[in-house]
């Protein structure tokens, strides 16, 4: 039953991941996005990471896609089509990363990996003592990354947003209305 | 044995196989910004079933930090993404040469 879940899973994580990395569309991109980290939150609650499941389906789906959306929405000309993400070169990046997986590959599967068979046991206990006791100095750190990259991202729109020469306005937009 | 660390681990690098295929290709600075995210979330995969093949927490603390850093940097990445959007008119990483010769 596992096995069943895992495949359906990773089917639908790498489907929409292909899917993201040859469309043409960037609004297609960025709502198969949406699905590949939802696929990839479940691929975290099958390895027994229930806490991180759910982070990840409040951040990752909830918040930096959200933000992906806007600013693709904010920044692409109606007026211009709908092919508006294209790619060049890509036989030299499907080289260079099709070489890179395939060594990848080679080198995991013909290493003996000595794992603990454990049943399935939800992680968010040893998570949460983990950040109380040992873990607790990347903790605070963390907090204070946030609080520095949050002033330092607003900072950065307001100095662009205060210079004399900068049009906040919506690119080359050309559409008419009637 | 499908349910094994290899499999995962193979998950994990076809995805940080493709985000990295976006980051090479791409020409718009958000599709730039989507492949970082992949290459992110293959790498947390793989800490994941680390975490959970062998009896070891710190992996799911990996993946707690990689999340959370992640978002911090979408934010100021698109912040730039967007202040330069305002002066060249496109996001198309290409026309952004002004310092070019």
């Amino acid at each position: 039953m596992k096995e069943i879940i895992l495949i359906i899973l990773a089917v639908i994580t790498l489907g929409s991941a292909i899917f993201v990395s040859f469309s043409r569309n960037m609004i297609y991109s960025a709502f198969t996005l949406l699905l590949t980290f939802s696929g990839v939150a479940g691929l975290f609650s099958l390895l027994g990471a229930d806490f991180i499941a759910g982070v990840q389906l409040l951040i990752y789906v909830g918040g930096i896609m959200i933000l992906i959306i806007f600013a693709v929405m904010l920044t692409q000309n109606i007026s211009e089509g709908k092919k508006n993400n294209l790619y060049r070169y890509p036989l030299t990046g499907l080289i260079l990363s099709l070489g890179f997986l395939s060594i990848w590959i080679d080198i995991l599967w013909s290493i003996p990996w000595e794992t603990i068979n454990q049943p399935y046991t939800p992680m968010s206990y040893r998570l949460g003592d983990s950040f109380l006791t040992e873990n607790l100095f990347p903790f605070e750190m963390i907090s204070v990354l946030l609080l520095v990259g949050l002033i330092g991202a607003v900072s950065i729109v307001r100095i662009a947003q205060s210079k004399e020469q900068v049009d906040v306005s919506r690119g080359t937009d050309t559409m008419e209305v009637n | 044995m499908i349910f094994s660390l290899p499999t995962f681990l193979t998950i994990g690098a076809i995805l940080f196989a493709l985000g990295f295929y976006n980051v090479l290709v791409r020409k718009n600075t958000i599709s730039i910004l989507m492949g970082i995210e992949m290459i992110l979330n293959g790498a947390a995969i793989n800490f994941a079933a680390f975490a959970f093949f062998t009896k070891a927490v710190g992996g799911g603390v990996m993946v707690l930090f990689i999340i959370t850093l992640a978002a911090l940097e979408t934010a100021v990445a698109l912040a730039i993404i967007l202040s330069i959007f305002w002066i060249n008119k496109t996001t198309f990483i290409d026309q952004a040469s002004s310092m070019h010769d």
